[in-house]
C-alpha cells in the first residue's frame, strides 16, 4: 500500500498529487490518500471515474478523509 | 481506416469549454481534457473555506465537464510558473490584477508542450471572439496562437468560422462545415447549443473562473505587494487574500479576522506561521496578525480584534497574544465601529 499525505492541501491540490502518484504505479496498486479538505470526497472519486481508477473506500476519521484507490489499467 | 485524431481540451468548467469539447467529440475526433491550476482559480478550495457555501453541493466543475463529456482530464500544478505571468505580463493587466491575455498565451503554451510529449494533434480551446474585453477579441486570437507556439494547431470551434482555416481544417481532421461562428458577449447561441447537446447543469460563475478579475482581490495583492516592498507571493498569501476580513491599520502589519466559523477553522491551520489573536472573554474570530508588531501594535490589534468580538459593546474584552507559543494577555476597551477607519480596510 502506497501512503500520500495531502493533509493541508485545498482540492485541486490533493486531486493533483494523487494523479501524480498515480502516474509513477501499476495497475492493480493500492495508494490510501489522507487529507484535510472535505472537497476530496466527491473530487478524487469523480477523478478516479474519469481516469479508469476505483475508489475501494472512503472514510472521515477525526476530520481527516481517507480514500483507498485501486489503480486502474493504464 | 482513416487514423483518428487526438486533440487536447483546456477545460476550465465553463460552458465554453464543455461545448468546443463536445463539438470535437462529435465529429470523432479523440478528446482529453487539461486544466491548469494557477492558485487564483475560482473553482475549488474557496467552496471547502466557508460554511455558508456547505449547503450548495460542492463539485469541482473542470471534473464534471470531464465526466459529462466522458473523456479524461489532466490536471496541471502551474503556481510556480504563473508567477512570472502575474507578475511580468507582456500585454499588461485588463480591468484589475488580471493578465488575461499573457494568461491565455501561456496555458495553450503548456498544452501545446503537453501534446507534444503525448502524441496529440491539435489544442482546442472554447474561446469565442468578442466574449471577454482583454483575451478573446478578434486580434487577439492571432497574437495567442502564434506566441503560445500553438500556430495553427489551435483550434477554436465555437469560432472558426469567423477565423483562418486552421491545421485540422485544412488536413480535413474536422469538418469545417460543422464547426461554429459565434462571437460577442451573448450567450445565447451557447445555450442553444447546451441544449441541443443535453447539457443543462453546467456551471454559470457570475465573476468568470479567476479571482484576479475580482476587484477587491486584485487590492488585496497590491496592498501585500506594497506591505513587502516586493512583488511576489507563495500559495499560503494567495489562499490568505480569498479568507476573512483585511485591516491594516499599520503599514508594517495587517489582521486577517475570520468572518464566520468555516474561516475560523482554515485559519486555525496557520496558527504556528502567525502572530494570533483570540479574545477571550467572550467568543470572537480568530485573527491573524501578517506583519511585525511591538506591544503597543499588539493593544491596538486587541483592540480591533474586541470590536469584532460578541464583547463589541463591553468595557473591557481580555486578549489572548501568541508568537511562536508564548502567550500574552492584554484586557482592552474595544474600538467604537467608526474608529475602524476605513483607510485601514484593504
Amino acid at each position: 500500500m502506497i501512503e500520500l499525505d495531502a493533509r493541508r492541501l485545498m482540492c485541486p491540490m490533493p486531486v493533483i498529487k494523487t494523479q501524480d502518484i498515480i502516474k509513477t504505479l501499476a495497475s492493480g496498486d493500492n495508494v490510501r490518500v489522507t487529507c484535510t479538505d472535505p472537497g476530496v470526497m466527491q473530487d478524487i472519486p469523480a477523478w478516479c471515474r474519469i481516469n479508469g481508477h476505483t475508489v475501494v473506500s472512503s472514510e472521515e476519521i477525526d476530520h481527516e478523509f481517507i480514500l483507498t484507490i485501486e489503480v486502474g489499467p493504464n | 481506416m482513416a487514423i483518428q485524431r487526438k486533440a487536447v481540451a483546456l477545460i476550465s468548467g465553463g460552458l465554453d469549454s464543455l461545448l468546443a469539447a463536445k463539438v470535437m467529440l462529435e465529429q470523432g475526433v479523440h478528446v482529453e481534457g487539461i486544466n491548469f491550476y494557477t492558485g487564483f482559480c475560482v473553482e475549488g478550495h474557496t467552496h471547502a473555506i466557508r460554511k455558508k457555501d456547505k449547503v450548495k453541493p460542492k463539485r469541482n466543475n473542470a471534473l464534471w465537464s470531464a465526466e459529462t463529456l466522458g473523456i479524461k482530464l489532466h490536471i496541471i500544478d502551474i503556481i510556480e510558473e504563473y508567477k512570472d505571468v502575474l507578475i511580468n505580463p507582456k500585454h499588461g493587466y485588463g480591468a484589475n490584477m488580471n493578465p488575461c491575455l499573457d494568461c491565455k498565451i501561456f496555458m495553450v503554451g503548456k498544452a501545446k508542450e503537453w501534446a507534444d510529449e503525448n502524441g496529440f494533434d491539435f489544442i482546442i480551446t472554447g474561446e469565442v471572439i468578442g466574449q471577454r474585453p482583454m483575451s478573446q477579441r478578434k486580434e487577439t486570437m492571432p497574437v495567442i496562437s502564434a506566441e503560445s507556439g500553438a500556430e495553427d494547431r489551435l483550434l477554436r470551434p465555437l469560432c472558426a468560422l469567423n477565423l483562418p482555416e486552421t491545421l485540422p481544417e485544412r488536413e480535413g481532421w474536422v469538418n469545417r462545415d460543422e464547426l461554429y461562428g459565434f462571437s460577442g458577449r451573448t450567450r445565447k447561441p451557447q445555450m442553444a447549443l447546451a441544449e441541443k447537446f443535453g447539457f443543462d447543469d453546467y456551471a454559470q460563475p457570475a465573476g468568470g473562473c479567476c479571482f484576479l478579475t475580482d476587484k477587491s482581490y486584485s487590492v488585496k495583492l497590491t496592498d501585500l505587494w506594497a506591505s513587502r516592498g516586493k512583488r511576489d507571493y507563495e500559495i499560503d498569501d494567495i489562499m490568505l487574500l480569498k479568507v476573512g476580513r483585511h485591516i491594516r491599520p499599520k503599514p508594517h502589519f495587517k489582521l486577517i479576522v475570520a468572518r464566520e466559523e468555516g474561516e475560523n477553522n482554515f485559519l486555525q491551520g496557520y496558527r504556528k506561521q502567525f502572530i494570533t489573536l483570540r479574545t477571550m472573554s467572550h467568543k470572537g474570530p480568530l485573527t491573524l496578525l501578517d506583519g511585525t508588531a511591538n506591544d503597543e501594535d499588539l493593544e491596538l490589534a486587541s483592540k480591533i480584534v474586541a470590536r469584532f468580538s460578541q464583547g463589541r459593546d463591553a468595557d473591557v474584552v481580555d486578549v489572548e497574544v501568541t508568537e511562536n507559543g508564548v502567550n500574552k494577555s492584554f484586557s482592552v476597551q474595544p474600538l467604537k465601529s467608526d474608529e475602524i477607519q476605513e483607510a485601514w480596510r484593504v
